[in-house]
């Protein structure tokens, strides 16, 4: 190799160092822009609402002075605008006030539960991905035969059929009936004691510390829910993925890719999933971030202290700091879900690299 | 001259809920080592006939012939597997868009070495290796940077040239194009018909060369068949084709502007219910 053409492949490498960097300036920016977005909804939500912080804290009996007082030391009396500069700058530094409901401070409420929804939200996730996307293959692969059927009636009831109803079939059967799974709970009361959570992840957890009798608890606990969040974004992806594929299948390089004598499973699955998988990590990701925001009800049926639980039993009490910690929360998992399968976009899809 | 392919009758019909649609009715020629034009219009059926040869019609088409036989191989007697075997091997392909007929999200060169390693157990180096020198084959001129391209960075041109070394590293007889220069820019064209006829006439292949362009096929292969309505309408020898005979040839090469004579209002093509009988 020449001097000038090192110096060009050094000029290459640079200007590719710059425009990653470019990229992931351009990431922060934008996470930045639609975490003050979240802040500020939140924080006109908090205030529009028809709650009174005071009252909710001191019950509608208090003397006027005391009110006057409360108000005072909760800040409420500032002009708006530094009202919601404080609420920013504790937002940022992860302090959401305590929770009128437990006395405990949000963030500490939410370590708490957080995890827990997370852990079956990434199960559930898991199951749907795992099995959804080669159903939906084999559907587009054999479109309009029996098993195309099979899927879409699968998929159909996935979609139709309230989630709670179907908990509490499985509850009936699996539980009450046959046994195999736990009752509603994340572990039995036994080990409540003899076991401390690290992350709260109680799968994770327990396989760190070796505790393997807590780890088939746990699991027999969150495997019913899990499954159940899980059949219901299968159904979501296994018709997404059944309907990239036919269009997928449809393309021209899967003519050439056939001229080129190549089998069938390494036509379907190397070159029309593999175009297919761009498309369908947001929609993973998206129903990935639907579980973790929306299964207050799988959370009920199955006594899960999962984040959904907490946020409405904050809301019944009107715990407004609650509400407004667990939503910032979510919404910035929610924030972090997108870039992130952003970021995975553009590795799948050379088209979408940083230029 | 050997016979490569042997074609006799082939029909492909679509069977629809309103009726059947011929789309290839009767077509029969047979082809040794030389260049073969097929021409029509659209839906003339020229398409479909190359497609049922390589045995990639769609699953709902029906193929029909008397005869259909690749270097003895009776093709319509011969199971998916081993005509699967034969294509990209023996009988390979080449489409009319690269900017759609080749995997977006695949870099050219794994697209080169997998049509090498489906039908040849060679190891990744020797493979790589030799779609490196396909790739100068075809006139790349800097083979290790395309190598590693994906197809959205190398222009019309340049991915129609990796199309043609994709589909000619196997090394088969006979090539099938299918418009393979009707989506580039003119002045590319000749570039890669250029290419395409030196590496034919190099390796001793039989080509079917489909296109629209009478004069196009005729300048550049030795036979020409002209198709109408999913049947042969005339066969001639390109060198030949200002005696065709019939109207419908005729009327293909007379619709055409000249660059030296005033042609206007230029003559529409006829199109007789009778030729298509």
């Amino acid at each position: 190799m020449s001097v000038a053409d090192n110096q060009a492949a050094a000029g290459r490498g640079s200007a590719q160092a710059v425009a990653v960097l470019s990229a992931i300036g351009r990431f922060l920016a934008i996470a930045v822009t639609t975490y003050l977005g979240l802040l500020a909804v939140t924080f006109f939500i908090g205030r529009v609402i028809p709650i009174d912080p005071v009252l909710a804290v001191l019950g509608d009996r208090a003397p006027t002075a005391v009110v006057e007082r409360t108000r005072r030391e909760m800040g409420l009396d500032l002009p708006l605008i530094e009202q919601f500069y404080i609420y920013v700058k504790s937002a940022l530094s992860g302090d959401f006030g305590t929770s009128v409901l437990t006395t405990n401070p949000v963030m500490a409420d939410i370590r708490r539960v957080f995890p827990a929804t997370l852990e079956l939200a990434t199960l559930g996730t898991i199951i749907g991905a795992v099995i959804g996307v080669p159903l939906g293959v084999l559907a587009a692969v054999k479109r309009g035969s029996f098993i195309d059927q099979i899927v879409r009636i699968i998929g159909l009831i996935g979609y139709s059929v309230p989630i709670f109803w179907l908990g509490l079939l499985g509850l009936v059967l699996f539980y009450a009936k046959l046994q195999w799974v736990a009752f509603p709970a994340r572990l039995d009361v036994v080990y409540e004691y003899t076991f401390t959570p690290i992350t709260g992840f109680y799968l994770l957890d327990a396989a760190m510390q070796g505790q393997w009798d807590v780890f088939y608890d746990a699991f027999r606990h969150i495997i019913l829910p899990a499954a159940l969040l899980g059949y219901f974004s299968l159904a979501y992806i296994s018709r997404m993925t059944r309907s990239f594929m036919l269009n997928e299948l449809t393309q021209e390089y899967i003519v050439a890719a056939r001229a080129k004598g190549l089998s069938e499973t390494r036509i379907i699955w190397g070159h029309a999933l593999r175009n297919a998988a761009v498309p369908m990590v947001t929609v993973i990701a998206l129903s990935y971030a639907g579980l973790l925001e929306g299964s207050v009800l799988t959370e009920t049926v199955f006594s899960w202290p999962g984040i959904g639980l907490y946020i409405t039993n904050s809301l019944q009490n009107a715990d407004m700091n609650a509400v407004l910690g667990g939503t910032i929360v979510i919404g910035s998992v929610f924030i972090a879900i997108n870039l992130f399968s952003d970021l995975l976009y553009r590795v799948l899809d050379p088209r979408t690299k940083a230029r | 001259m050997s016979t490569l392919l042997d074609v006799e009758d082939l029909r492909v019909t679509y069977p629809t809920r309103t009726g059947v649609i011929e789309a290839v009715r009767g077509v029969s020629f047979q082809l040794g080592r030389e260049r073969l034009g097929i021409v029509g219009e659209s839906g003339s059926g020229k398409s479909q006939t190359g497609r049922a040869i390589m045995g990639l019609t769609p699953p709902q088409a029906q193929v029909s012939a008397k005869k259909l036989a690749f270097d003895g191989i009776d093709l319509m007697a011969a199971s998916p597997r081993e005509r699967r075997a034969l294509r990209g091997n023996r009988i390979a392909m080449i489409l009319q868009d690269p900017k759609y007929s080749l995997d977006p999200v695949m870099s050219i060169g794994r697209q080169i070495v997998e049509t090498l390693r489906a039908h040849e157990r060679v190891s990744k180096a020797e493979a790589r290796e030799r779609a490196l020198a396909m790739l100068e084959a075809v006139q790349i001129r800097d083979p290790a940077r395309v190598f590693d391209l994906h197809p959205h960075e190398v222009s019309g041109g340049m991915g129609q040239r990796a199309m043609i070394a994709m589909m000619l590293i196997a090394g088969p007889e006979l090539m099938i194009a299918d418009e393979p220069t009707s989506a580039l820019d003119v002045t590319v064209q000749l570039d890669v018909l250029k290419i395409l006829d030196k590496l034919v006439a190099e390796r001793g292949m039989g080509l079917i060369f489909i296109s629209h362009d009478l004069r196009l096929v005729s300048s550049f292969c030795d036979r020409v068949i002209v198709m109408y309505a999913g049947k042969v309408v005339e066969q001639i020898k390109a060198s030949e084709l200002r005696n065709a005979q019939h109207p419908y040839t005729l009327g293909l090469l007379d619709c055409m502007p000249r660059i030296d004579a005033d042609r206007h209002p230029l003559p529409v093509l006829d199109r007789k219910p009778e030729w298509a009988a």
